[in-house]
């Protein structure tokens, strides 16, 4: 079944096992969410949740917004996402909270996110091209290398070449879960996860793990 | 960051069951070792070159010279796998670093025991 909740980055430490190892984890502030509104086959075309996160002053919303979360009679959030959970998404009705608890210690899951912004990088960081040397008469040092052949008297579409990196979404897959904490709401997995601290993330079980 | 220290709160060992030692120190660490489903404890003596880092991650490094080899190991001072750490001599220094050990041998490499 698949479940999914959504969460806020806190940061990176270690901890130990039972085994005594050090395991470098992510601190993720994971819900409570509310579940404030189901997209429906019959009438929206798919299933998914609509889940909101982190309670917000009335007064931050637009009255559109105000008036979507009274019908639903939840209290206001800050962020609002859709999850599509297909099968899993029929337990869950409107006004439902959903924890930390839904996912177990061992258990492998998948974190969405928007990466940290490199702004314009070059193609040795953007592409990891490698470099030129740098002395002995060079004077090749982080370029893009050569563009492609006279005889196409263009370039090719893709080619890689500086530009824009990072801020977009990004997906790590199969993170292990090491705790999780419903009480404090917090969700510990081993490893990195996108964006910087303090960003949305939506934690889904693993893709690759049944 | 407070909820960063608090998750690694659980994890930490109690601040009276390590004693304070500093770089130039002589110590003992008591580090427990596996061996296939045996276990058994492993005792490294050296004197202390450096500590590193604060909460759950921090860490210390012993150096010893052992059959006329310089060996230095890193432990985490939170690490279950320590089971104690005894200090046997205090030593004066005033370095938080001790690299400059590495360089020195025999008596040179000799640390003054801090007096009070």
């Amino acid at each position: 079944m698949k479940k999914g909740i959504l969460a806020k980055k806190v940061g990176m430490t270690q901890v130990f096992d039972e085994m005594g190892r050090a395991i470098p984890v992510t601190i993720m502030e994971a819900g409570p969410c509310t579940v404030i509104s189901k997209r429906l086959p019959e009438k929206d075309g798919y299933r998914a949740l609509q889940v909101g996160f982190k309670p917000v002053k009335e007064n931050r919303l637009n009255s559109p917004q105000r008036g979507h979360f009274k019908n639903a009679g939840v209290d206001p959030l800050k962020y609002v996402r859709e999850l599509r959970l297909d099968d899993g998404a029929a337990d869950y009705e409107v006004g439902q909270e959903i924890k930390a608890d839904i996912f177990a210690p061992g258990e492998y899951v998948d974190v969405t996110g928007i990466s940290k912004g490199k702004g314009f990088a070059g193609s040795i960081k953007r592409h990891g091209h490698s470099r030129g040397a740098m002395t002995h008469g060079s004077r090749y040092h982080r370029g893009p290398g050569s563009l492609g052949g006279v005889d196409a008297a263009r370039v090719f579409k893709g080619h890689a070449l500086p530009g824009r990196m990072g801020g977009e979404r990004v997906t790590v897959q199969k993170l292990k879960v090491i705790k999780a904490d419903p009480e404090k709401n917090i969700l510990l997995v081993k490893g990195a996860v996108p964006g910087p601290r303090g960003s949305l993330l939506i934690v889904k079980n693993s893709v690759k793990v049944s | 960051m407070d909820l960063i220290r608090n998750t690694e709160k659980e994890y930490l060992k109690d601040r009276e069951q390590i004693p304070k030692f500093s770089p130039g120190d002589t110590v003992k660490v008591y580090f427990k070792v596996i061996e296939g489903t045996r276990e058994r404890v492993q005792v490294f003596e050296g004197t202390v070159i450096k500590q590193n880092g604060r909460g759950l991650g921090e860490s210390f490094t012993v150096r010893r010279v052992s059959y006329g080899v310089g060996v230095e190991r890193s432990f985490p001072i939170h690490s279950p796998k320590i089971e104690k750490v005894e200090i046997v001599r205090r030593g004066r220094v005033r370095r938080a670093k001790l690299y400059y050990l590495r360089k020195l041998r025999g008596k040179a490499a000799r640390i003054k025991e801090l007096r009070y």
